[in-house]
């Protein structure tokens, strides 16, 4: 087998990680950074709005993390990681020149193309952000063909706000309404202080026309995708992004699983009206 | 200039009152403005308003003694300001602040308590529309209090 050859497969086998080099880090908050990743083969990864990669430190493990880079510049591939646990600190503390492993883009992506020609309402909490980052960047890119375009976003504190200078750009530049909330408002703190569901009745969308994208912690989804839907937004307009312990990432270790579906190859993008059922069982 | 009884009717929390009840409360209220910084009203004290509000953002806060002015929630224009008023002792329970310009129509308590004392219908359809602003602020706090975004969610 040629160098060439053996590269190809390798890059082909869904199990075994590509080597990406950081070239850029960025502290977003006090507990999320942003890593900025180059192929060692200068060979791009195409991916979809919303789709994950199975992110690996060697010698620390393994984790799913959403791509947040822009999907127009695949040379570079964006990961916005929160420090949760053994793995993700040690990504967070990646210095330029440390070399990761990557394996994917897998599972569904958003599809904001479906909703051309109507208005678009994305809905984030917390680290959801990093995820509707490249759904936003590509509507952004087409903004046109496009009608209202609204970013309702809901965080902990004003200082864990995701992407800060994106956030004025995409208001200032992009066409996009952007409303922010904070759950708990320090002293002189003079923005909002509310749940993001509360930005829904006034985020001024056509609930017809609408689809509508949401990312967070799934109690907070679930919320909002009742008062989307209370507003007349339908459950095929509507997808979530679900979390889930993706190990494989290609549908065959189960851990991911919720009932029948495998959220690494059904999702993690889902209609609500396929999640939806399944997000008020308490057993899975 | 429009009058008090044409903003009451474009405000959202009138849209179950029939026209002459409208005209009817508009009497007890006047239109007000605060400016950025402006105290409304404190905690403790008697509850003697009831707001409408028109334009800007007004923050409910509650005083922490190690950590200054804390802001539970915001109330902004299509909003109202202020349930104290309606039940018994009758006393705010946060201060609010006005955090930008606001516009609103300041109800006198105890004239619209009388109305909804003199005729039992309007002041089912007040409590129920109260009701209301409650149960989403306290959905709201509810699951503000949960933290969510502060640990569990995805890395």
């Amino acid at each position: 087998m040629t160098a060439a050859t053996a590269r190809e497969t390798v890059g082909t086998d869904p199990m075994v990680p590509r080597l990406f080099r950081v070239v850029h880090t960025r502290r977003d908050t006090r507990d999320t950074h942003t890593l900025v990743l180059e192929p060692t083969d200068g060979v791009p990864l195409p991916f979809r709005p919303g789709q994950f990669t199975m992110l690996h430190s060697f010698g620390v493990g393994e984790v799913p993390i959403s791509i947040s880079g822009d999907p127009a510049h695949p040379e570079v591939l964006e990961h916005t990681i929160r420090n949760v646990g053994a793995v993700t600190a040690s990504l967070v503390a990646a210095q330029p020149g440390t070399i990761l492993g990557v394996r994917g883009p897998f599972g569904t992506g958003w599809e904001v193309g479906d909703g051309k020609g109507g208005d678009v309402v994305f809905v984030a909490g917390g680290i959801g952000l990093a995820p509707l980052r490249p759904a936003i960047l590509e509507v952004i890119a087409q903004r046109s063909r496009y009608g209202r375009v609204v970013l309702l976003y809901g965080s902990r504190t004003p200082e864990d706000l995701l992407y800060a200078d994106d956030l004025r750009a995409w208001a200032r530049d992009g066409g996009v309404r952007v409303e922010t909330t904070v759950d708990n408002g320090p002293p002189g703190w003079t923005g909002r202080v509310g749940f993001v569901t509360d930005l829904v009745p006034r985020a001024g969308f056509n609930p017809v026309t609408a689809f509508a994208h949401i990312c967070g912690p799934e109690v907070m989804m679930r919320a909002v995708a009742t008062a989307l839907r209370d507003r007349g937004v339908s459950g095929t307009r509507l997808r979530l992004s679900m979390e889930r312990n993706m190990k494989c990432g290609i549908g065959l270790c189960g851990h991911c699983q919720l009932r029948e579906l495998f959220v690494c190859v059904d999702g993690p993008v889902f209609d609500h009206d396929r999640i939806g059922p399944l997000l008020s069982k308490w057993e899975l | 200039m429009q009058t008090i009884e044409e903003l009451l009717r474009a405000h959202p929390f009138f849209d179950d009152f029939d026209p002459a009840t409208v005209a009817l409360l508009a009497g007890c209220a006047t239109s007000v403005r605060f400016a950025p910084g402006e105290v409304i009203f404190r905690e403790a004290e008697p509850a003697d308003a009831f707001y409408v509000l028109q334009s800007g953002r007004v923050a409910l806060q509650v005083h922490h003694p190690a950590g200054g002015a804390l802001v539970t929630s915001t109330v902004e224009h299509d909003e109202v300001l202020g349930w104290s008023w309606l039940v018994p002792p009758y006393r705010w329970t946060a201060d609010a602040v006005a955090v930008a310009e606001t516009n609103a129509v300041r109800f006198a308590a105890g004239c619209l308590r009388g109305t909804c004392a003199d005729d039992p219908a309007v002041g089912y359809v007040f409590l129920r529309k109260i009701a209301q602003v409650l149960a989403h602020r306290l959905a709201s706090a509810n699951r503000r209090l949960l933290d969510l975004y502060g640990g569990g969610d995805r890395p």
